[in-house]
C-alpha cells in the first residue's frame, strides 16, 4: 500500500518537524523559555501542523478527485460504436476497470513484467485466461478497445499517483521548511497554532454538513439517471411495482408507500396506547423506586437491535400469528386466513414493541414539563387525579406529544431490518393486514443486494426510493422538532 | 378532596340529602373513584406490557439460543491408513497434501464399520450411511489434522467428529421421527443407530467453542458454521468508528459549543447534526454505496467501508452527547482558566475537556454499541451474501478484504433455508446482546463513578 507509505512518510516528517522547530525556538531564545513569546512546545506544533494538515488535505481531495479524472480521460478514448448493442458505456467502463486491476495483479505477482503488461495485446495473446490463472475472472473475451482503454487506465492512473506521491511530498517538506524558517524567539506561535486547530475545529463541524450534502447528491445523480431511464409520472402516480428485467418493468413508489404507511400505522397503534399510558403512569402515579426500576427496563427494549427485533419477527410473532389465524381447521381460530409468516400485522406489531420505550420516554420528558402550578390548581378545585391528568395536562402536553408520535411515526418509515425480516415481499394495495406486503425500505435493499446493473432502472429506482425516504422522514423530523420547540417555549 | 368538588358541583350533581352522613359515597363519587381506578389500571397494564414483551423477547433470545453453543460429536477410532494417505511412505507433505478429502471418507466409512462390528450393533446400515451421520466436513476434518502433523498416518486416533445437524437437532430435540418422514437427509434406521451410539456414549453433545471463535460454513453444513470471523469485521469497523467518529466528533462539538459564534452558519450546523442524528440508517447504506464503493471504488464488503459508514452514522450521537457534557462544566471553570491568563483555547483543551472527558467516553461507548448493533446499512455495502470463512491474516487484510459482520452474519443465517440455521441465529444474537450490555454497563460505571456534580 503505497499510499499508507505516503501517509506515514507524512507523520514521520511532522513528527520530525515537532522536535526540530521546538529546539530551533529554543536555541533562537538562547535556551531559556522565558524570551519565547510563546511556550516550547508550541513552537513544535506549529512546524508539525505545517507538515502535516495541508498535505494530508491534499491527499485526501487527490484520493477523491482522481478517479473521476481518470474515467473521464479513459472512457473518452472508447469510442461509441465499440459499445455492444446490450451495453452502455458504465458497463464498459467496468471491464476496463476490471482488466486493469486483473493487469495490476498479473505484475505484482509476477506473472506478467511491466513491459509486458503495457505491450500485451488482445489479437495475439488471450488476456482472459492468462489472467484466469491468476484467479482474475473476466466475464467475457477481452476486446482490443478494452484492453488498450485498460493499459491507458492503469497508465494514467500511475502517472497520477507518482504526481500525488511527489506533490503531498513536497508540501510536507516545502510547510516543514516554511515554518521551521519562521521559528525564532519572536514568533507568535500560540496564536497561529491555535488559529489552525480553530479551523480544523470548523472543518470537523462542517462534515456534518458535508454528510447531508453527499447524501443528497448522491441519491440525485442517480434519481436523475433513473428518471432518464424511467417516466417520472410512472414512479409517481403508477399503481404497479413490478420490476422485470425484459425491460418494461413497472416502478411505482405508490403501492410501496401504503404498504410502508400502513405497517407504520399498526406500529403506531401498538406503540402509542402503551407508551403514553406507561409515561402517564411512571410520570404522575408511580413511587420513586418503581420508576427507577420500570424506566430503565422498558429502555432496554429501545437498545436493543433491529436484527433481533427481525429474528423475532420472522420466527417467534410470525409462526405464532399463522398458529392464531391460518391453518384452517388446525388453527387456534380455525380460520384460514394468513398462509405466511410474514404479513403486515407481524411487522407492525413487532416495530409497535420498538417503539413502545421511544414514544414512553419522550412523553415522559413532554408531561414532566407541565408546570406542576397547573397540576395543584386542578387537584385544588377538587378534580381527581385522573381528571386532572386527562383535561389539564395532557391538553396542556398536547403539541408535545404530537411531536413525539410523528417522531416515532419517521422512525417507523425509515425502519429497515423488522420489515425486510416481517414484512414480506410483494406490493399491492390491500387493506387485510394478514397479508404480506412490501415496504420502500425492503424495495430498497432488494434492488441494491445481489447482482446490480448501475445501468438499469431496476437498480436505479432505489435511489429515487431513497430520496423519497429521506425527504419524507425529514420532513416528518422537521415538522416534530418544530412542534415540540414551540411547545417548550410556551412554558418557559 | 373529592367531597369539595361534591359540594361546588355543578346543577347535575346529585344533591346530598340532608343529614345524610358525609362518610357514605355518593353513585357519582363512586363512579369518579372507578374512574380513577380504571386510568391507573391502565398506566399499570401499559407498563405491564412492555416489561411483558421484553420477558418474551428475552425468554425467546435463550430458549432458542442457547443450543447453539452445544454441539452434537461423534468419537470414533480412526485408523489412518499409511497406503490411502502416504503410498510413498516418506511423509512428504506435499505428497500428503494431495490426497483431497475424498481420500479420507474411506478411512470414515471403515472405522464406523469397525465400530459397529465392536459393539454387535445390528442395524443393517452400510458403512457408507453410517458416515452420513457425521457432518459434510468431517472428511475435511480429518485431512486438517493429518496435514498438521504428518508423523500421525499410520497410527490409530481417537477422532472427534462433528455430527451431521440433523443428528444435532436429534439430540436437541428439534427433529423427531416423525418430522424427518420426507427428509432425505436422514432416515429412521440411522436415528435408531443414533440411539444406540447416545447409549453407547459415542454421540455426545458437548459445548462447542467453535460456535464463538470458528468461521461461517455454507448452507449445507450448519454443525460446522461459527460466528467468530465475523466478529473480527465487525471489531475492525468498531476500530475505524472509533479512530474517526471520536475526534472528529469532539472537535465539531468543542467548536459548537466553545467557540462557535451565533450566525447562520452555526445554526444550519446544528439543524443539520440534528437531522442527521434522525435520517434512517439504511439511507446511509445508500451514500456508503454510492460514494465509497461506486466513486471511490474501495472494495466491496470491507470493514473499512462498513466503518466509514457507520461513523457517519454515529457522529451524530457522539456530537449531542459531548456538546451535553461539554455544557454540564461550569462556566466558572472557564473564567477561573482565562483569568489567570491562559487563551480560550488553553482553557477548553486544558480545563473543560478533561472535565467533560468521562461523559464523553460514555457517549461514545453508547454510540458505539448503536454502531455494532446496525444491520440496514451493512446490507447495502455487501457485507451479507456470502461465506465469511477466513480469518482475515493482519490489519490491512483485516480493514481491505471483505469479511461480514455480527448482525449481518445473523441476518445471513436468518435467511437460509435449514432450520438449524436459526438455532445458530439466536445464538449470535445471544452473542451480540453481551457485547451490547457489557458495553452499556461499563458506560453506566463510568457515568457513576466518573460523574461529577457541579
Amino acid at each position: 500500500m503505497p499510499t499508507a507509505w505516503l501517509v506515514v512518510f507524512v507523520l514521520a516528517v511532522s513528527a520530525i518537524g515537532y522536535i526540530a522547530g521546538r529546539r530551533r525556538a529554543l536555541n533562537s531564545a538562547g535556551g531559556d523559555s522565558r524570551a519565547l513569546h510563546s511556550l516550547p512546545v508550541y513552537y513544535g506544533f506549529n512546524v508539525a501542523l505545517s507538515a502535516l494538515v495541508p498535505s494530508l488535505l491534499v491527499l485526501a481531495v487527490w484520493l477523491l478527485a482522481q478517479p473521476m479524472l481518470v474515467e473521464n480521460r479513459v472512457s473518452g478514448m472508447i469510442p461509441a460504436e465499440a459499445i455492444p448493442e446490450s451495453s452502455t458505456l458504465g458497463l464498459v467502463m467496468s471491464d476496463v476497470r476490471r482488466v486493469a486491476e486483473g493487469l495490476d495483479i498479473a505484475v505484482q505477482q509476477g506473472a506478467l513484467s511491466e513491459q509486458e503488461a503495457r505491450a500485451i495485446r488482445a489479437d495475439v495473446t488471450d488476456v482472459r485466461a492468462r489472467l484466469g490463472d491468476l484467479g482474475v475472472a473476466l466475464g467475457s473475451d477481452v476486446r482490443s478497445e478494452v484492453l488498450s482503454a485498460a493499459q491507458r487506465y492503469r497508465q494514467i492512473t500511475a502517472t497520477g499517483h507518482l504526481l500525488m506521491t511527489l506533490v503531498v511530498a513536497a508540501l510536507t517538506l516545502g510547510g516543514l521548511g516554511f515554518a521551521y524558517a519562521r521559528t525564532n524567539k519572536d514568533f507568535r506561535a500560540r496564536n497561529v497554532v491555535e488559529r489552525g486547530v480553530l479551523a480544523l475545529l470548523i472543518l470537523a463541524a462542517s462534515l456534518a454538513i458535508l454528510t447531508t450534502i453527499g447524501i443528497v447528491l448522491s441519491m440525485l445523480f442517480e434519481t436523475v439517471n433513473f428518471f432518464r431511464l424511467h417516466s417520472w409520472t410512472d414512479f409517481f402516480f403508477g399503481s404497479t411495482w413490478a420490476p422485470n428485467f425484459r425491460g418494461d418493468s413497472e416502478l411505482s413508489i405508490l403501492p410501496l408507500l401504503w404498504g410502508t404507511l400502513y405497517i407504520s400505522f399498526i406500529a403506531l397503534l401498538v406503540a402509542v396506547p402503551v407508551g403514553l399510558f406507561a409515561a402517564v403512569y411512571l410520570s404522575e402515579y408511580a413511587h420513586g423506586h418503581v420508576r427507577a426500576f420500570a424506566k430503565p427496563l422498558l429502555e432496554i427494549l429501545a437498545g436493543i437491535p433491529t436484527i433481533v427485533y427481525g429474528l423475532f419477527a420472522l420466527l417467534t410473532v410470525g409462526p405464532a400469528l399463522v398458529r392464531v389465524f391460518g391453518r384452517g381447521s388446525e388453527g387456534l381460530l380455525g380460520v384460514d386466513w394468513m398462509s405466511g409468516a410474514t404479513s403486515v400485522l407481524t411487522a407492525g406489531v413487532v416495530m409497535g414493541i420498538m417503539l413502545i420505550p421511544f414514544v414512553s420516554s419522550l412523553s415522559d420528558d413532554i408531561i414532566n414539563a407541565v408546570p406542576q402550578a397547573m397540576r395543584d390548581g386542578s387537584l385544588g378545585l377538587g378534580a381527581t387525579r385522573s381528571e386532572t391528568i386527562r383535561q389539564v395536562v395532557l391538553p396542556a402536553a398536547l403539541p408535545g406529544i404530537v411531536g413525539a408520535i410523528l417522531l416515532a411515526a419517521s422512525r417507523a418509515i425509515g425502519e429497515t431490518m423488522i420489515v425486510v425480516m416481517g414484512a414480506g415481499a410483494i406490493a399491492k394495495f390491500s387493506l387485510n393486514p394478514l397479508e404480506s406486503m412490501t415496504t420502500i425500505t425492503t424495495r430498497i435493499v432488494s434492488q441494491l443486494t445481489g447482482d446490480t446493473d448501475f445501468a438499469s432502472p431496476e437498480t436505479l429506482v432505489a435511489f429515487a426510493l431513497g430520496i423519497t425516504l429521506f425527504v419524507l422522514t425529514l420532513g416528518l423530523n422537521v415538522l416534530a422538532l418544530y412542534i415540540v420547540r414551540k411547545y417548550r417555549e410556551q412554558y418557559e | 378532596m373529592t367531597d369539595t368538588s361534591q359540594q361546588g358541583g355543578g346543577p347535575a350533581a346529585p344533591a346530598r340529602k340532608h343529614g345524610e352522613t358525609l362518610m357514605k359515597l355518593t353513585a357519582r363519587t363512586k363512579r369518579r373513584n372507578a374512574a380513577e381506578r380504571r386510568f391507573q389500571a391502565y398506566g399499570i397494564a401499559a407498563i405491564g406490557v412492555g416489561l411483558l414483551m421484553l420477558v418474551i423477547l428475552v425468554v425467546n433470545i435463550f430458549g432458542n439460543g442457547m443450543g447453539a453453543f452445544t454441539q452434537t460429536f461423534i468419537t470414533l477410532d480412526v485408523h489412518l491408513d499409511q497406503s490411502k494417505l502416504d503410498k510413498k511412505g516418506n511423509r512428504d507433505l506435499e505428497d500428503i497434501k494431495k490426497v483431497s478429502t475424498f481420500g479420507y471418507a474411506p478411512l470414515i466409512n471403515r472405522a464406523f464399520e469397525t465400530k459397529a462390528a465392536d459393539l454387535d450393533l445390528k442395524s443393517g446400515l452400510k458403512p457408507k450411511a453410517m458416515a452420513d451421520l457425521l457432518s459434510k466436513s468431517a472428511a475435511a476434518q480429518l485431512r486438517d489434522y493429518v496435514l498438521a502433523d504428518p508423523a500421525r498416518i499410520g497410527q490409530t486416533v481417537s477422532f472427534r467428529f462433528l455430527a451431521n445437524s440433523r443428528v444435532d437437532g436429534y439430540m436437541k430435540g428439534r427433529v423427531s421421527r416423525e418430522s424427518i418422514a420426507n427428509d432425505k437427509n436422514i432416515s429412521a434406521a440411522q436415528l435408531d443407530l443414533v440411539d444406540e451410539l447416545i447409549a453407547e456414549g459415542t454421540v455426545r453433545r458437548t459445548f462447542n467453542p467453535a460456535f464463538i471463535f470458528g468461521a461461517d460454513a455454507s448452507d449445507q453444513r450448519p454443525e460446522a458454521a461459527g460466528i467468530g470471523v465475523s466478529m473480527l469485521g465487525s471489531l475492525f469497523m468498531m476500530v475505524v468508528v472509533l479512530a474517526l467518529a471520536l475526534p472528529i466528533g469532539v472537535a465539531a462539538s468543542i467548536y459548537l459549543e466553545e467557540f462557535a459564534a451565533k450566525n447562520w452558519l452555526t445554526d444550519i450546523i446544528e439543524v443539520n447534526i440534528s437531522n442527521l442524528a434522525a435520517v434512517p440508517s439504511i439511507v446511509f447504506g445508500i451514500l456508503g454505496l454510492a460514494v465509497f464503493i461506486n466513486y471511490m471504488h474501495l472494495p466491496m464488503s470491507a470493514p473499512l467501508v462498513g466503518g466509514l459508514v457507520l461513523t457517519l452514522m454515529t457522529l451524530p450521537t457522539i456530537i449531542i452527547s459531548t456538546r451535553a457534557s461539554l455544557k454540564s462544566v461550569p462556566p466558572s471553570i472557564r473564567d477561573a482558566a482565562l483569568g489567570v491568563g491562559a487563551s480560550k483555547m488553553q482553557a477548553v483543551f486544558h480545563h473543560v475537556l478533561p472535565l467533560a472527558a468521562p461523559g464523553i467516553l460514555t457517549g461514545t461507548i453508547i454510540g458505539l454499541a448503536q454502531a455494532l448493533g446496525e444491520t440496514a446499512p451493512l446490507l447495502l455495502i455487501g457485507m451479507v451474501g456470502f461465506i465469511a470463512s477466513n480469518a482475515p491474516d493482519g490489519v490491512a487484510a483485516g480493514l481491505m478484504s471483505p469479511n461480514s459482520a455480527m448482525p449481518a452474519q445473523i441476518y445471513e443465517w436468518a435467511k437460509r433455508a435449514d432450520p438449524a440455521f436459526y438455532e445458530r441465529a439466536w445464538g449470535g444474537i445471544i452473542i451480540l446482546l453481551v457485547f451490547l450490555i457489557t458495553m452499556n454497563t461499563l458506560a453506566v460505571i463510568l457515568r457513576r463513578r466518573f460523574e461529577r456534580r457541579w
